[in-house]
């Protein structure tokens, strides 16, 4: 049913706000009460969308106005009207009062991030920012709009930061919104420090159904350590399974404040979302620096991208940022062309500059992200300031792996994919390495697995490379006896002879459980050399863990125990916290006095028999008999600590050529000769790739994770 | 379940050989092999093409066998005649299966006339039927040897019941020793099948099997290690766990205990898997196969081989039945294998024989690892200074081994 007594002309038609405003519309009553109303279509096609205009507080039916100020408020921020000259266009009233980037006062910019576990709906929530504000419209909607890349909306992850503008109208006044997107994992640790960094706020968003997670509680920590000022929010209050007042009441006790505090939301459906807008205004602080300083803005994140180069996304802490203006990277001194400045809202759009507290984007034309470091500090070439924001570092590789094509003619690719790489994750470390058993590949350094897992897998996707990955293992720090020291990247580099100490990087580890679990979660964590720092109650089910732990124990396998110890209920987070001295040995594998070094382990004294029972009995299983008996041996140094023998092989003479059937024995022995193509010689024994594959597979992580 | 058919290029209903073929034929023996794809019942380890008269089903009949593989040996004659081979008498000839004796003896000797008939047989010739103790009479014997068969081949397998009971076998083992006296009364040759490695044999059940054979003192003994075909009730057994799988250090223990018995009695091994009094009552037939002469397969399934060239009939009897009434070649495929292939053949076949392999039909590389060989104790060093690749004991167990090594791969 069309509005009473209206005409309204497509040409004023940009968002049905704006129309209704032109029009002098009087709204039908009905409409106030929360109800749908199709609009006509000859002139404005709202889709069938629903109109959540709810009554003011106080207003009576039949007071036009208010009715008025309801359905302007919800139309502007939901809807996309689409022309009858079938021009499509976004409804977006604040386009018309929305601050314009670099002429923005701080007061009303409101910098902020959201903090979730992964699955926690935070991309949806997202999504739905987006949509409220009227920067995207339902159909532009690709599902997690910000997530980018095709691994991650694959997995649901979110790798890579983005920050998004948003105008939103509280008591009258038009605010900018910049919702910094952070990355979830706790291998991207530091990049998240960053972002934090650059916000004064920070919505803190836990599934009502599932409670905070121990990766949530990481960065939570992180958040409160930048002084960042928490919204706690609960997610997914549809859910039949939310449980919101038991959670609010965890996240009250977590942060201080009263549980009633704790926003309801539902990103799938909405509801909330604007109130949760209108707290950000509200409660957050705006940003405070000083217009007239030499311009000093920082890093959160970089880019590459095909067609424009590295894109770095930055908030501006001091001063200005202009178009055409030399810019400086602080930690490296190197000076760009600015090329083209902006913000993102959510497409990239040019703007005049970005002033005090804004965040927008860069770029140089610079071609790698390693010129145009997160964390990094951007000044003026003419007017640059004279000290760094500070916090910068370099990326830590903490996690190391072999990668080999499966393919030894893949090599080459290999390498141009990892280049490839390098320009859009200046995380990524990599060198030549050469193995007996797997050839010609490379070390690669990962910030953590799922870094690991990840580039692996666009290895493998976008590059179609088949690949092995050796365990993965960490750094260590040797001491010779000579009291030099030698960094230990890979087995093999692990100095023979005398060894004074060898240091291991640890971690402090966070992990929540149900109470019921603690004891079984302990137990885990003593195996892997854990020591207890602290046990806290959340509430009366839930319970904290802290313990240190030596990464090398929970880079491997630790996790998927600890999510079959606790039927999936514990959460785990770790960060990086100094090296501790430990008894660590090297085992090498020998196969008929040869040593494999693919198979070689850095492990605690106590895991080394262990480790060598393991690994040469399954060698064992693994290896077809040879014509000679094939010892396989665990040593540390030239000390035996276990073996097994493949005997020889006795018989391999196939008795019967069934009546004349040639052609099937030449056929068996064919198929042995292709067979023999995928063997690697070590030393004199042949060993079927396969068996590299699953011996050095069937214990990583990837594999399960997969399941 | 008998096992599949090799993958091949599709055969011409007329059966005509190429040109190739006729090349060096008066030099090679012509030999016939005679398929009955009959049993009584199938044995659980059994993936030979073979069929009991509950799986025959309609379309082909026992009785009716020997008139349709004499159909197709007329028809073959009539192919290589026309193919261009000259006329060639018939050195050897081979009836198998299946249960050959499960047809009436008339039926054999009738197919094997007509294999005179058509052919002709040679001066001497070998001719050799497979036969199942239980299958056999005095008189069967007498009417098989009137009618040219010079040779018997009983499928013994063990002495020992629980074995027979694994292996599916029905006859008792006391018959095998009355069989052969019969044979021998019948003025036959005789030959002794036996299996090793059965799961749940052991040595001294393959020893007993053995001593037992020797004790019929028959003129040739073969000893085939059991092999656990795809498809078959006994892969399935095991599978499932209800017998043991089988072991090849086992098999190799047997196959060294049968050369050493078989040594002592006077026997001499001449090819991996058969031994022989004396190199007259070596089998003519079987080392026809591994030196790469001619023959004429015929039967559902058949394998033939002419001039390098290869095929294979249809499998199913009743399909074999209406091809051959319908004149028309039974084959179902065939194969003319490379240069490659043919040395792989070539080698694989003369190196499990005691002539052994020519050292000059290798390559460079297959000469310089016959040292090797040599060295490992594979290969008898003596006659490969004169020429000759021949397995030592220890080499004819790993038969498959010298192969690979010669053609390095």
């Amino acid at each position: 049913m069309p509005f009473r007594g209206v005409t309204l002309r497509p040409v004023l038609v940009r968002g049905t706000g704006l129309a209704l405003l032109l029009a002098g519309l009087e709204c039908p009553e009905r409409l106030g009460a929360q109800s749908h109303q199709p609009v006509d279509g000859s002139w404005i096609d709202l889709h069938g969308a629903t109109l959540t205009a709810r009554r003011p507080a106080g207003a009576q039916a039949g007071e036009p106005e208010s009715w008025k100020n309801g359905v302007l408020r919800s139309a502007r921020k939901q809807f996309v009207i689409q022309q009858s000259q079938s021009e499509v266009t976004h409804v977006s009233p604040m386009a018309r009062t929305a601050p314009v980037p670099a002429a923005t006062d701080p007061a009303i910019i409101r910098n902020f991030c959201i903090i979730a576990h992964i699955d926690h709906g935070k991309s949806t929530l997202a999504d739905r920012m987006l949509q409220s504000t009227g920067i995207v419209s339902h159909r532009d909607m690709k599902a997690q709009y910000l997530d980018r890349m095709d691994i991650e909306r694959e997995r649901g992850i979110t790798i890579k930061s983005q920050a998004v503008r948003m105008p939103w109208e509280v008591d009258g006044t038009a605010y900018a919104l910049n919702m910094i997107d952070t990355p979830g994992h706790v291998d991207f640790t530091y990049e998240v420090s960053r972002s934090l960094a650059a916000c004064e706020g920070a919505v803190l968003l836990v599934d009502a159904a599932q409670g905070i997670e121990a990766q949530t509680l990481a960065n939570l920590y992180l958040a409160m350590e930048n002084d960042l000022t928490i919204i706690p929010v609960l997610n997914k209050i549809d859910l039949p399974a939310a449980q919101p007042e038991k959670y609010a009441a965890e996240l009250a006790g977590l942060i201080g404040g009263d549980p009633e505090d704790v926003l309801r939301v539902s990103g799938k459906t909405g509801e909330g979302v604007e109130v949760l807008l209108d707290k950000i205004v509200r409660d957050l602080p705006a940003p405070v620096g000083d217009v007239n300083a030499p311009a000093r803005a920082m890093i959160f994140d970089s880019v590459y991208d095909t067609y424009r180069g590295v894109v770095t996304y930055v908030r501006v802490v001091d001063g200005q940022l202009s178009p055409r203006e030399k810019i400086q990277m602080m930690s490296t001194r190197t000076t760009h062309e600015l090329l083209e400045i902006g913000v993102s809202s959510p497409e990239p759009t040019p703007s005049k500059g970005l002033g005090v507290g804004e965040v927008g984007y860069l770029i140089t034309g610079v071609k790698d992200v390693r010129q145009s470091k997160v964390g990094d500090t951007v000044t003026t070439f003419n007017k640059p300031a004279q000290e760094s924001l500070g916090g910068y570092e370099d990326p830590k590789p903490m996690v190391f792996s072999g990668l080999y094509p499966i393919d030894g003619s893949d090599y080459p690719v290999l390498r141009d994919a990892l280049d490839k790489l390098l320009l859009n994750d200046a995380a990524l470390t990599f060198e030549p390495e050469t193995s007996v058993a797997l050839g010609f590949g490379f070390r690669v350094g990962f910030l953590g697995l799922l870094h690991l897992e990840i580039t692996r897998e666009r290895l493998e996707s976008e590059f179609n490379l088949d690949l092995i990955s050796t365990a993965p293992n960490v750094v260590y720090e040797v001491m010779k006896e000579d009291r030099s020291m030698v960094t230990v990247t890979n087995p093999s580099e692990f100095p023979a002879g005398k060894i004074m100490e060898v240091h291991e990087p640890m971690v402090a580890g966070t992990i929540l459980t149900p109470n019921e679990f603690v004891g079984a979660v302990m137990e885990l964590c003593q195996s892997r050399r854990g020591q207890m720092r602290g046990m806290d109650y959340l509430s009366e089910d839930r319970v904290e863990l802290r313990y240190w732990l030596p990464l090398a124990e929970i880079v491997f396998d630790f996790f998927d125990i600890l999510k079959s110890k606790t039927r999936g209920y514990a959460s785990l987070d770790w960060k990086a916290d100094g090296e501790q001295v430990a008894d660590l040995v090297k085992v090498d594998i020998l196969l008929q006095g040869e040593q494999v070094d693919a198979f070689s382990a850095i492990t605690h004294k106590d895991k080394a028999y262990s480790y060598g029972v393991m690994m040469t009995s399954k060698l064992r299983e693994l290896i077809p008999r040879q014509q000679f008996e094939v010892p396989i041996q665990a040593a540390i140094g030239s000390r035996i600590i276990a073996r097994e023998s493949i005997r020889a092989i006795r018989k391999d003479v196939l008795a019967k050529c069934y009546g004349g059937d040639i052609s099937r024995k030449r056929k068996l022995l064919e198929k042995q000769k292709e067979g023999k193509k995928r063997m690697k010689m070590v030393g004199r024994v042949e060993v079927p790739q396969e068996a590299f594959i699953a011996a050095l597979s069937s214990d990583g992580s990837k594999d399960k994770a997969k399941k | 379940m008998p096992s599949a058919l090799p993958l091949g290029d599709p055969a011409p209903a007329d059966g005509l050989l190429p040109a190739g073929c006729i090349e060096g034929a008066t030099e090679r023996d012509f030999c016939v092999y005679v398929h009955i794809p009959f049993c009584a019942v199938r044995c659980g380890y059994c993936d030979f093409n073979t069929y009991t008269a509950h799986e025959l089903g309609s379309g082909s009949s026992q009785d009716t066998y020997a008139a349709a593989a004499s159909s197709e040996l007329a028809f073959g004659a009539g192919v290589l005649r026309a193919s261009g081979l000259p006329d060639r008498e018939v050195s050897t000839v081979f009836f198998g299966g299946g249960t050959p004796t499960l047809l009436p003896a008339t039926d054999l000797a009738s197919v094997l006339a007509t294999i005179r008939a058509t052919w002709g047989l040679r001066e001497g010739a070998e001719v050799t039927t497979e036969a199942n103790p239980d299958s056999v009479t005095p008189e069967s014997l007498a009417t098989l040897a009137q009618a040219g068969f010079t040779r018997v081949s009983f499928g013994m397998q063990s002495a020992v019941p629980h074995v027979l009971k694994t292996l599916d076998r029905t006859h008792r083992p006391e018959r095998v020793g009355q069989a052969v006296r019969w044979a021998r009364e019948a003025g036959l040759e005789v030959s002794v099948d036996l299996i090793y490695g059965t799961p749940g044999e052991t040595l001294a059940d393959w020893r007993t099997s053995v001593e037992t054979a020797l004790s019929y003192e028959p003129d040739h003994i073969s000893a085939y290690a059991l092999i656990i075909e795809d498809g078959t009730r006994l892969a399935a057994q095991i599978r499932r766990g209800e017998v043991p799988d089988i072991d090849d250090d086992d098999h190799a223990d047997k196959y060294l205990l049968a050369e050493e018995l078989l040594t002592a009695a006077g026997f001499g091994w001449y090819e991996v898997s058969n031994w022989s009094r004396s190199e007259a009552t070596r089998c003519r037939h079987n080392l026809a196969y591994w030196k790469g002469a001619d023959w004429w397969g015929a039967g559902p399934g058949a394998h033939s081989h002419v001039g390098g060239l290869r095929w294979w009939n249809v499998k199913h009897p009743a399909a074999y039945q209406q091809r051959v009434d319908a004149g028309i070649s039974p084959a179902a495929g065939r194969e003319t294998p490379d240069e490659q292939a043919r040395l792989l053949e070539r080698t694989m076949l003369l190196t499990r024989i005691i002539d052994g392999l020519p050292t000059s039909a290798l390559p460079a590389s297959g000469r310089q690892a016959v040292a090797g060989l040599i060295s490992a104790g594979l290969v008898e060093g003596p006659a490969a200074v004169q020429g000759t690749v021949v397995p030592t004991l220890r080499g004819r167990l790993l038969a498959d081994t010298i192969v690979r090594r010669l053609l390095d791969f």
